[in-house]
């Protein structure tokens, strides 16, 4: 029998694809070893879960107008890193929430069909992120 | 029971973590689960994935970089 314990959640405001790459990795990690996990999209997070935006999102540093970007890339490849759409789809498979921030959406002027909804687990506000992250075990800010 | 074979060769972080843990998922109890991989912080990983979820893991063998698990669901 499998034992499920702890709780993973994470805020993922900076919009950064390095950075999501971190958020994604750990979610994953998370569901891979038996916790739960959320991941939060806010701010320029918020960005990545618009249709096709996932990849779309600069390096955090030495992103040299996307040409650092496309060398990272081009390791990442070499290196044969999962893509982004692959550990989206492994982590909603694996059962990992994904919550929009509502507030975002009214300063971006984003609706929620310009979202990937199908990633999409509920839309919420501070409220939800503090309801889920109280008893967690694993809490960061991305 | 059933063996189930899944090969992550060539695989990185996170992927044999998480190809090991959608085949417990799908898997019935009493299964067995044998994974074959190359990424070397997967081999202590997936032990300690199944310590957490209180699964036995029935074996660890390494050959060159190849290292294969089994683990009863």
């Amino acid at each position: 029998m499998i034992t499920m314990g702890g709780k993973a959640v994470l805020v993922f405001q900076s919009g950064d694809m390095d950075k999501l790459y971190s958020a994604l990795i750990i979610g994953n990690g998370a569901l891979a070893m038996g916790m739960e996990a959320s991941i939060y999209f806010t701010f320029w997070g918020l960005e990545r879960l618009k249709k096709s935006g996932l990849e779309k999102g600069p390096l955090s540093k030495m992103n040299f107008f996307g040409l650092g970007k496309w060398m990272v890339k081009k390791r990442m490849k070499k290196a044969n890193v999962a893509t982004l759409e692959q550990l989206m789809n492994d982590y909603k498979e694996l059962g990992g929430k994904i919550i929009a921030c509502d507030m975002t959406m009214e300063i971006m002027g984003i609706k929620r069909e310009e979202l990937r909804e199908d990633w999409i687990d509920e839309c919420g506000a501070v409220g939800t992120y503090i309801y889920e992250a109280k008893d967690a075990d694993i809490s960061l800010f991305i | 029971m059933v063996e189930i074979e899944i090969d992550v060769r060539g695989q990185t972080c996170p992927v044999p973590l998480v190809e090991c843990r959608k085949a417990l998922r799908k898997a019935s109890e009493g299964d067995e689960i044998v994974i074959v991989g190359t990424h070397a912080a997967s081999k202590k990983e997936i032990p300690m994935a199944c310590e957490s979820m209180g699964l036995e893991v029935m074996g660890i063998e390494d050959k060159d970089n190849e290292w294969k698990i089994r683990i009863k669901r």
